[in-house]
């Protein structure tokens, strides 16, 4: 198989397939290829087969077809203990009979590691994650931001090649998750650690990740840097759970030099960037991203297409305003402006007109 | 806010410290939580408290001497055991008196019952001699030493006279002695002869072997609780209905069925005679000994083990044993070092649950048990329903108690108790 494998291919996942009862497939046809050191991170919502994914690539969970290979060896019949992958969960699994410096010093026992170079190692890894006072203490007098620590430098302490992380942050409040997310791929980035990391949150996904991929319904959807994937979403599961979005349906009228033009369902026409769509009576998903939109009639291009629109709610949100429209029947049509000097707050009722390139509107899949 | 800051007590908003309206807000609390449990309290009191207060006291109960016999004993007081003579003339007459007293209110029998205890033989003095003296004249008859030895020749003997001074106090050590093998001699406490020793032994074996059946239960009990919390939801739930179906049959039944499977004729034997293990001469003797104890009751204790091993378990999440497997620890080595420990106060409480049942179990050792597999509790029952010797029954009870108390003091300075969890 050494022939299928690219070149620089740490971790591959190809043509996996996983059932749990024989009947219904969580993971249908997994294709991935990650270099080494790269970041890349699982997001899709809940039940999408992210952690099965992850528990293949751990070896707690057998794939029912496919390979799944390591550094250009494949590891379906590798067992967990001996694939030297760290492991951050959810819940930390910190082993409560344990204190912290036992706790990190048990991957390194099993090793068969001698005893100074344990406690070297282990110092030198809880001063990593600023944790250095606290090996005395046990898991359960730790606040839960300094047992996302402990697991985090549990898993790096034995100084694996490929970390994976499962929701790691998901049981902490938004201002440590921020906090920790930055610390979390500085770490990885200076040490140098392939990371595969878990996620349904996806503005933890697009700030964290070298690359990203969506999963639903057991497929990756798209799999793309972060800008990418936010400003050129694949299809319209993309588009709608990365990031806000504003979607029009429609027709495809004609395709002419990649631009199409769509004719929305009150009779509108807009012309917008084909992405899979490809003939003409097409039904189509328009997709605008909220901040996209111009009203101010100066800011618009000369000859773009523009749409009337009835302001419906201003909601000021401080650095933002965010006003809900009414454009070609759809209530829930929303633009975000940046809170600047000249900006004019719109009001309830006024009746105005949008636009915006035509390369930021994409005609997806209906 | 420096107005705030005052020297007195802080005051509620009426005007009353603080404190005292506190405890008051509370106490209705308390009253109203109190009432709540009113009847099982009071159920408790009186089948479970009472009894037992009423056991410890009547371990060391002696006013029958003192009630039948007053006259005797103050006349006694002077009477020097150590000098191996019979008491004075006023000892004798004042026994007369006494006697006939007891005689005519028909308690005579019942201190010589409660001497006979200490001293055998008494009993038959007492009883003898107590329907003749009924007749006598204690004003006139006397001088009574002679005539009192003439009526029965055991008044002559100095030992009779030893054993009532020295039970005539009102509270004794008796029966607490006699449970450890040791009697209260005219110069205090000594050992009793070989030949009379049976309850150190009993208590020995009896704390031995339910060590026994508790490390049984558990080595048996580990790997069932194990299963129980690690299979699926269906499969553990049919698995936890085989544990509990024992509970479904009288303990009579099921210690009766180990019976026939274990005697020298049963189907153990049986089995093993055909298969050829086991010559047909020398049939193993699985019952009516101590292994046929051990085995019996540890069937019967298993599930006790099992339960709290199993509540115990079910809290251990899955994910330590996959987190420590994913640091490079093999599947024994994860289980001894991560899910062992967190599985040790199930062991805790179903062993302390197995053992005090066990060291108080009756029926099954009395069952299958012969002579050499009987627990300290079928002397109890033995001296509480056949012998009527409730003093010495209500010692061997309270030794008992007081060694279970201290063995689960030594378990919670060791093991400590709070890491004992039923779930
Ligand atoms: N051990 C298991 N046995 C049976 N079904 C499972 C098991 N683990 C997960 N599943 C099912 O597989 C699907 C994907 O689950 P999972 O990989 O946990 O998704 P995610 O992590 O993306 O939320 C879900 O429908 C879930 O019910
Ligand atoms: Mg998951």
């Amino acid at each position: 198989m050494a022939d299928a494998s690219n070149v620089d291919a740490f971790v591959e996942f190809e043509r996996v397939q996983k059932s749990y009862d024989g009947e219904n497939l969580v993971v249908k046809d997994l294709n991935l290829t990650m270099p080494k050191g790269e970041f890349l991170t699982m997001l899709g919502p809940s039940g999408s087969g992210k952690t099965t994914c992850l528990m293949m690539l751990a070896g707690f969970e057998t794939a029912t077809h496919g390979d799944i290979r390591l550094d250009g060896v494949s590891i379906n019949n590798i067992p967990p203990h001996k694939r030297g992958i760290g492991m951050v969960f959810q819940n930390y699994a910190l082993f409560p009979h344990m204190t912290i410096a036992e706790n990190l010093s048990f991957p390194l026992e099993v090793r068969k590691m001698g005893k100074s170079e344990r406690e070297e190692k282990v110092k030198r890894a809880l001063d990593m994650v600023e944790m250095g006072a606290f090996g005395g203490r046990r898991p359960s007098q730790l606040s839960g931001g300094q047992q996302q620590r402990i697991a985090l430098a549990r898993a790096l302490v034995f100084e694996p090649e490929l970390v994976l992380m499962d929701e790691p942050l998901g049981a902490l409040d938004k201002q440590l998750r921020e906090k920790m997310q930055f610390e979390i791929t500085h770490l990885a980035h200076r040490l140098g650690i392939t990371v595969v990391y878990v996620t349904h949150d996806q503005t933890e996904a697009l700030t964290m990740s070298d690359r990203v991929a969506v999963f639903d319904d057991g497929r990756i959807q798209q799999i793309a840097p972060p800008d990418q994937l936010y400003e050129s979403p694949e299809n319209s599961f993309v588009a709608q759970f990365i990031g806000e979005n504003n979607t029009l349906e429609g027709t495809v009228k004609e395709i002419n030099n990649g631009v199409a033009l769509v004719q929305l369902d009150d009779g509108e026409l807009i012309d917008c960037k084909p992405v899979n769509v490809s003939r003409p009576g097409e039904r189509t998903r328009v997709s605008i991203r909220p901040e996209r939109v111009e009203y101010n009639k100066e800011r618009l291009q000369e000859g773009a297409h523009t749409l009337k629109a009835e302001v419906l709610e201003f909601i000021y949100m401080g650095d933002i305003f965010r006003t809900r429209l009414r454009v070609a029947g759809n209530d829930e049509f929303i633009i975000k402006t940046r809170n600047a000097p000249d900006q004019t707050r719109l009001q309830p009722g006024q009746q105005i007109e949008i636009g915006w390139l035509p390369e930021d509107c994409r005609a997806l899949d209906a | 806010m420096t107005d705030i800051s005052q020297s007195g007590p802080m005051l509620a908003a009426d005007g009353t410290p603080l404190k005292r309206s506190l405890a008051r807000a509370l106490r209705m609390q308390k009253l109203r939580a109190l009432m709540l449990i009113a009847p099982l309290l009071l159920f408790i009191l009186l089948t479970f408290i009472l009894p037992v207060a009423d056991m410890l006291y009547r371990s060391v109960d002696n006013r029958i001497v003192q009630d039948v016999l007053p006259r005797t004993i103050e006349a006694l007081e002077d009477w020097d055991p150590g000098s191996n003579q019979l008491p004075e003339e006023a000892a004798f007459a004042a026994l007369a008196a006494d006697l006939k007293d007891a005689a005519n209110a028909k308690t005579h029998t019942k201190v010589a019952k409660r001497l006979n205890y200490e001293n055998p033989g008494i009993a038959s003095v007492f009883r003898k001699s107590g329907r003749k003296v009924k007749k006598w004249d204690v004003e006139n008859d006397g001088p009574y030493r002679e005539k009192l030895i003439e009526l029965n020749d055991g008044w002559g003997d100095v030992d009779l006279w030893k054993t009532i001074k020295t039970y005539s106090g009102v509270r004794t050590a008796g029966y607490f002695l006699n449970a450890v093998d040791m009697k209260l001699g005219a110069d205090g406490a000594e050992v009793r002869p070989e030949n009379e020793r049976i309850y150190n032994t009993l208590l020995i074996r009896t704390m031995r072997m339910s060590l026994i059946i508790t490390f049984s239960c558990i080595l048996l009990g580990y790997p069932v609780a194990w299963l129980l919390a690690n299979l699926p939801a269906s499969k553990a739930n049919l698995l936890l209905i085989l544990v509990l179906l024992p509970f479904w049959t009288s303990l009579l039944v099921r210690t009766s069925a180990w019976k026939i499977l274990l005697q020298q004729q049963g189907v153990i034997n049986d089995t093993l005679v055909w298969i050829g293990l086991v010559d047909d001469a020398n049939r193993l003797v699985l019952i009516n000994n101590e292994l046929g104890t051990i085995i019996a009751m540890t069937h019967i204790l298993l599930p006790f083990m099992i339960l709290p091993m199993y509540s115990v378990m079910q809290t251990i999440n899955p994910t330590y044993m996959r987190a420590a497997k994913s640091m490079g620890a093999t599947d024994w080595t994860a289980f001894w070092r991560v899910y062992f420990p967190q599985s040790v106060p199930g062991i805790g409480a179903g062993s302390i649950l197995v053992f005090i049942l066990a060291v108080g179990y009756y029926i099954t050792p009395a069952l299958v048990g012969g002579t050499k597999g009987t627990f300290i509790s079928n002397l109890i029952a033995y001296h509480i329903s056949t012998s009527g010797n409730w003093g010495l029954g209500a010692a061997l009870g309270a030794i008992l108690l007081a060694v279970v108390l201290l063995l689960y003091w030594v378990y919670d300075k060791i093991v400590g108790i709070d890491n004992v969890k039923l779930g």
